[in-house]
């Protein structure tokens, strides 16, 4: 540490912060624009000059950019010196010779980082009397809205972009006064990333074009802590709603897990929400006949209804979801009792998940967040398309690639905030990063080195490397010569490391390789090294499903078909994507009631005897527990419509409809509120006992008040509802957490669960996150980042894996079909978000140039795919990195999604259809 | 009086061949080094004959060396750039040698990468000049061929490779940090200090970036000594300088002289003394991004220690003259118009403040300008300082403005006070009464 002297007072700092963050963390405004705490400083804007001190007797000082000088003991500064603040009022006055006065039509107004900064320098008259620069705007695409005349060229969107995200179609044309910040030409910005842009940029030129179809006001929204909800990562958000409609997702800061940063499915693909597939009522139907759609039902008299049939029922299941909250899960487990309750995963995603958990549970090797991934030495990635399936886990390696070569950067004694600087001394240099799985990405380009086969192949790779670090793990002795070489270079890059990150995917569907990660990581573990271990799973809760434990779909089905149970309640899931449509529908046909509780419109629905419209994660107090372990609590933004309501809720009411008169209040009838949910989950499983410590319970208080939703300053609550009636209702009651839905409560430092948006005094823009860190870029005041429920012992010495596959044999007259995923296409629930469907590809199925010559099809050309009895027909993509003898299937939505890999027979279709081609 | 960097130049614009350049003694301080002259030697006799930097900014060469890692764990491979990226308006001394005399520059680069330890060197040429890519890449040839480049020198174990690269034309390209980013295929924006090139440089290695008529002097240093050098010179700096002059004077042209020569001495016995029927009102004395001296400066001695902060600096010793029948004001905004548009557009000050200045120079022409606008340039003139942007084009680009401001303010206040350029034909602008 060291003490600096500001304006005459002393500050305790870390000297390896340069003056910009070290007087940030103290809560001194020094105005900035082109610095970041993610992406350090280039010295670009100038804003941030403050005035230095030789010495106690230098009098006259001089300015320096506080962003590119470094702490040292007794630095003597003064950031309220008249020069200093003259210099920086002229920066702004500067930035506004060109920029537009147009706040009051622009998106970022009342929440814009360059507003605040102007009034922080209290710069006001504006002397530039000549026309401003006007500049020709781009169509970027369906997320991002793009007003280049009001850039203030502090060049943070193309670094976020290039530099930090690895994308390549954003760049900054032009010199001088004419700088253009776009692409080459009109066009979708294509990078995973791109919605930072709309929190990085500092002023309105990237705006979320979603949000601008519904816009509304930043102080007009009411928000809440929200848990992204559609892949495993589990990176925080706030959700932000006004009037009934979701209105846009913005990141919220976990120095865990997401940081500042989000991908774009997460950040686009809210729009399900608010999407007319939406199911808002209860609807029943009476008689037995599924042929007609169900009647909708007077909510009250559902429940009697639902009662009855729970009382009459012969044997009731319930099947769980991956996508539900632990806690509907838990509820549902709770009513039908635990052996009676499925998981709703399909076999295959069973047993890896299952796998993934022991591997957890008994190794001595933990697992990795996001924070860990960033900060890991040198990374093998087996079988996992991590730009489609775990994005934000790809911009975490795109950053773990930085950290062997800072090596040399600390060497020449260049401080690592600085950005420039440390890029040209490291240039192309990279960390090691193995990428090992069945499809090419961008993020290959990244690699040391990439190995494209199927997954058999894959895991034998793994168990190889695994072989190769030693510490007794079995080694593959049939290896072609350069696989022999890769896994040398591989093990000696890991055993090399000092945090090495081992990461496995599920997406491929081999057990194998899951167990070779497993075996690499514990090799490494023995050798002294403090490896980590990631395992992608399908989905938000797959973790927390699996640890809370259930029986096998194929279980659900047979209790049914053998008539040990009549009745079954479906939970947030949709039963054609986890098995086979003829086992489904015999399933449900042979069921005498179908409950379903979901929040979207699919094919279960339409089986459901009982529909129950179940509120959406934005719209529900629960907790989801990530690929990584960590439970994550999430609030309700809002009230949904009346009858729809979360899905523990929906079961703890039927519980009570469904128990006589004469009955003890057991088990979910108990419940009253969420606390009472989540101490029953804290009982449900072992793991989950401390489930209750990941947020403040619902009576937490602070001075005796709530914590709201709402801004200070949210206006025209009285008004939303003017056109009917001039009442003001009043605010519905939240029992259920310590937020109220109002605008009125407690205003000062909180928990981190129960930041609802961030914000302080002159900090309106996502920058306030500053205000909240005692170290600029560091953990929150207090943070609390969730609850990592697997903690391994560390003594741990399981036996070793070893049932290595046999190399990959591609057949004469079949290909094995892989799953291909797709960040815009494979999930289920964002498949909704307009913004999405505009971004997903067509249905296809790559294949090797050479498999494609030997069923002598084209690019494009159709192809019957034969799967289980049924045929699909889909265009083909040649592309020689799908391994030879295999085809990759993409997972867009309405794709079928069984078992995978399975072999199947491909034949080019007899139909004729018009072929595209590209001229 | 000697000029070693020109006496051999054909004053016919020809071009020295190889042997004419061996016959005059060319290559030969690289039978020196074979000789057991070792690098330290190098290094020593180049700080000892005082020799500075010829850019402009007068850095002592043997400072700027000293920085560079030397020994067995120093980083390989290291860089020598040689800067003829001349785009200084009225500056065209590194043109004159590099058309003259291609192989002064690659027997200077030679010497530089065998002092250093750099084993590979880049000229960085001005895209416009087609005849010197032409000559320089004629002359690489035939050193390639002779084995002065590419091969071993005897006895010494250092063998040097050099490439030409021209410019895609960026006046920021001659500031080294911004060449060495253009050099990488990168945007031409110029990088923070520190780290200074001499440790991060071209890829990120140790690289010396210096002007063309530096390494010229190199060989010269090596041949003759340092006593010779600082005897060339009439001043603390040692050796020649190559003063030339533009504007409105009899004999306009280029000299060769002994550091320290005075303006007055360039002006009237060089350079034949004003046009007739003009007068001289101030010179700025080596490219744009130097202060105007007047009448009172011109005895002072013209290098780099001798003019005293406050007055300006010699820049790259090649003149430009105002006289009396020339508007300052819009002598100044042409200045101005230049230094906006080549502003490379990376920090707020230079990118926003060099275009405003220039419009608000253009409403003094047009006779628009106000009392408040003359405050707005003594703004500018302050804030566009050292250290306040990222590098020294803007401060550069305030120099002349600032010294304009100083020495022909009347001149500025006539603009308002007449609502028209004094030295325009045009009619007054009416003012219009709201």
């Amino acid at each position: 540490m060291a003490t600096i002297i500001v304006d005459n007072k002393s500050y305790s700092v870390d000297e390896r912060q340069n003056l910009l963050a070290a007087c940030l963390g103290h809560g001194l405004n020094v105005p900035y624009f082109c610095w970041h705490p993610a992406m350090g400083s280039v010295g670009a804007c100038r804003q941030c000059a403050v005035k230095q001190f030789k010495d106690d007797r230098d009098q006259s000082g001089r300015l320096v950019m506080s962003c590119m000088t470094p702490v040292t003991n007794g630095t003597r500064i003064s950031i309220d010196d008249p020069e200093a603040l003259a210099f920086r009022a002229s920066v702004i006055e500067w930035l506004m010779v060109n920029h537009p006065h147009d706040c009051p039509v622009c998106d970022e107004g009342g929440e814009c980082h360059l507003q605040d900064m102007t009034v922080m320098t209290r710069h006001v008259y504006r002397r530039s009397r000549f026309p401003k620069r006007t500049h020709r705007n781009q169509s970027l695409g369906p997320f991002i809205r793009h007003e280049m005349n009001r850039c203030i060229q502090c060049y943070r969107c193309v670094r976020f972009y290039r530099d930090y995200a690895g994308g390549r179609d954003l760049n900054v044309f032009g010199s001088h006064d004419a700088l253009y910040f776009g692409r080459e030409q009109d066009g979708t910005l294509e990078n995973e990333f791109s919605g930072n842009l709309v929190e990085v940029c500092p002023t309105g030129v990237f705006t979320d074009k979603t949000f601008f179809r519904h816009y509304t006001r930043k102080w007009d929204l009411q928000s809440a802590q929200s848990i992204c909800s559609h892949c495993s990562l589990g990176c925080n958000t706030t959700a932000s709603e006004r009037s009934g409609i979701l209105r846009r997702i913005t990141n919220r800061f976990n120095s865990q897990v997401n940081g500042y940063f989000l991908c774009d499915r997460g950040r686009f693909g809210y729009e399900y929400v608010n999407s007319d597939k939406r199911i808002k009522h209860v609807r029943v139907q009476l008689d037995q006949d599924r042929t007609k759609t169900a009647a909708p039902q007077e909510a009250s008299e559902v429940l009697n209804i639902i009662g009855a049939r729970l009382r009459a029922a012969h044997g009731i299941i319930g099947i769980g979801s991956p996508r539900a909250s632990l806690e509907a899960n838990v509820a549902l487990r709770t009513l039908v009792g635990p052996q009676q309750f499925f998981l709703g995963i399909n076999e295959h995603e069973h047993q890896l998940l299952s796998k993934v958990l022991s591997v957890l549970w008994t190794g001595p090797v933990p697992s990795a967040s996001i924070h860990d991934a960033e900060q890991a030495d040198a990374v093998l990635v087996l079988g996992a398309d991590l730009l489609n399936e775990a994005p934000r886990l790809a911009l975490a390696l795109l950053q773990s690639i930085r950290q062997q070569p800072m090596e040399r950067v600390d060497d020449l004694k260049i401080p690592r905030w600085d950005e420039a600087a440390v890029r040209n001394a490291v240039q192309n240099r990279r960390g090691p990063l193995f990428l090992a799985g069945s499809q090419r990405t961008w993020l290959h380009d990244h690699a040391t080195d990439s190995y494209v086969a199927a997954p058999d192949d894959i895991a034998r790779l793994g168990f190889a490397v695994a072989g190769s670090i030693g510490q007794g793990a079995p080694s593959v002795s049939d290896l072609r010569g350069e696989i022999r070489e890769l896994t040398h270079r591989v093990a000696e890059a890991l055993g090399n490391a000092q945090r090495p990150l081992i990461i496995a995917g599920t997406g491929s569907g081999s057990l194998a390789t899951i167990e070779a990660a497993a075996n690499v990581a514990w090799a490494l573990h023995r050798r002294g090294k403090a490896p980590r271990l990631s395992f992608v799973l399908p989905e938000c809760n797959s973790a927390g499903l699996g640890l809370l434990g259930g029986g096998r779909l194929q279980g659900a089905f047979d209790s049914i078909s053998q008539g040990k149970a009549d009745t079954v309640i479906v939970l947030e899931n949709d039963l054609y994507r986890r098995a086979e449509e003829t086992q489904v529908d015999a399933f449900f046909d042979a069921a005498h009631t179908v409950i379903v509780i979901d929040s979207l419109e699919n094919r279960t629905t339409t089986k459901a005897d009982v529909l129950l419209p179940a509120a959406t994660a934005v719209e529900s107090d629960g907790t989801f527990v990530s690929q990584e372990g960590r439970a994550q609590r999430f609030y309700q933004a809002f009230v949904p419509e009346r009858e729809i309501k979360e899905g523990w809720r929906w079961l703890s009411d039927m519980a009570r409809a469904a128990s006589q008169e004469t009955d003890v209040d057991r088990g979910v009838t108990t419940w009253r509120n969420y606390d009472d949910v989540v101490s029953a989950t804290a009982r449900a499983a072992p793991e989950l006992a401390h489930i209750g410590k990941v947020a403040p319970s619902a009576s937490f208080r602070l001075m005796g008040q709530k914590i709201p939703r709402q801004s200070d300053r949210c206006s025209g609550r009285t008004s939303l509802i003017a056109h009917l009636t001039v009442h003001e209702p009043a605010p519905p009651v939240d029992h259920d957490s310590p937020l109220a839905f109002t605008m009125e409560g407690y205003r000062g430092p909180v928990p981190s669960p129960l930041i609802s948006q961030f914000w302080a005094p002159g900090w309106n823009s996502i920058q306030a996150v500053n205000t909240y860190q005692d170290e600029v870029g560091g953990p929150l005041r207090d943070e609390m980042p969730g609850v990592r429920l697997i903690e391994p012992d560390a003594t741990m010495a399981p036996a070793w894996f070893t049932a290595i596959p046999h190399p990959f044999q591609p057949r004469s007259d079949q290909w094995l079909l892989l799953a291909r995923p797709a960040l815009f296409g494979s999930d289920e629930l964002s498949n909704h978000s307009p913004a999405i469907v505009e971004r997903m590809a067509q249905p296809f199925l790559s294949l090797h140039p050479s498999d494609g010559a030997r069923l002598s099809l084209d690019d494009h050309s159709m192809i019957d795919l034969t799967l289980e009895g049924k045929t699909y027909s889909l265009a083909v993509h040649l592309d020689p990195f799908t391994p030879l003898g295999t085809t990759g299937l993409f997972l867009g939505p309405d794709v079928f999604r069984g078992q995978v890999p399975a072999w199947v027979n491909l034949f080019k279709a007899v139909t004729i259809v018009p072929r595209r081609r590209v001229a | 009086m000697e000029r070693p960097l020109t006496q051999h130049i054909h004053p016919d614009g020809t071009t020295r061949t190889l042997r004419e350049y061996v016959k005059d003694g060319g290559y030969r301080c690289l039978q020196k080094l074979a000789a057991g002259l070792a690098p330290k030697d190098v290094q020593r006799l180049v700080t000892e004959a005082g020799l500075r930097g010829r850019g402009g900014g007068g850095f002592p060469t043997g400072t700027k060396w000293s920085f560079v890692p030397m020994g067995p764990d120093a980083p390989k491979p290291k860089y020598i750039v040689a800067n003829g990226d001349e785009m200084e308006p009225g500056t065209f001394k590194d043109r004159v040698l590099m058309e003259g005399d291609s192989h002064g520059l690659i027997e200077g680069m030679i010497l530089a990468g065998y002092a250093l330890d750099a084993e590979v060197g880049y000229i960085f040429l001005r895209g416009e000049y087609h005849l010197s890519a032409q000559r320089l890449n004629q002359a690489i040839a035939e050193a390639y061929a002779e084995g002065y480049l590419g091969k071993t020198i005897p006895g010494t174990g250092f063998r040097f490779d050099l490439h030409l690269h021209s410019s895609a034309g960026r006046y920021i390209c001659g500031e080294e940090t911004a060449l060495i980013n253009a050099l990488e295929g990168k945007r031409a924006v110029p990088r923070a200090k520190p780290p200074f090139p001499q440790t991060v440089g071209l890829w990120g290695q140790p690289t010396v970036v210096q002007n063309v008529e530096t390494f010229y002097n190199l060989p010269h240093i090596v041949n003759h000594g340092a006593a010779w050098y600082h005897s060339l010179s009439h001043t603390q700096d040692g050796g020649t300088k190559i003063y030339g002059v533009s504007g409105r004077v009899i004999h306009p042209g280029w000299w060769e002289l002994p550091l320290g020569t005075t303006a007055r001495e360039i002006l009237e016995e060089h350079a034949g003394g004003m046009a007739n029927g003009v007068r001289f009102r101030g010179v700025l004395p080596g490219g744009i991004s130097t202060a105007f001296l007047v009448e009172k400066h011109l005895d002072l001695p013209l290098d780099f220690s001798s003019l005293p902060p406050q007055v300006g600096r010699l820049g790259t010793g090649t003149m430009i003259v105002l006289d009396d029948h020339t508007c300052p004001v819009g002598f100044v905004l042409n200045l101005e118009r230049f230094f906006a548009r080549e502003s490379c557009g990376w920090c707020t000050p230079c990118r926003e403040g060099l275009p405003w200045v220039a419009r608000i120079l253009t409403s003094f022409e047009e006779g628009h300008a106000s009392k408040d606008d003359l405050a707005l340039l003594d703004m500018h003139t302050k804030w566009l300082a050292p250290g306040h942007t990222f590098c020294g084009l803007a401060p550069g680009a305030m120099a002349p403005l600032q010294s304009a401001l100083q020495y022909f303010r009347e001149d500025f206040e006539q603009h308002i006070s007449r609502g028209r350029c004094p030295w325009s034909k045009k009619p007054a602008q009416l003012k219009v009464l709201v």
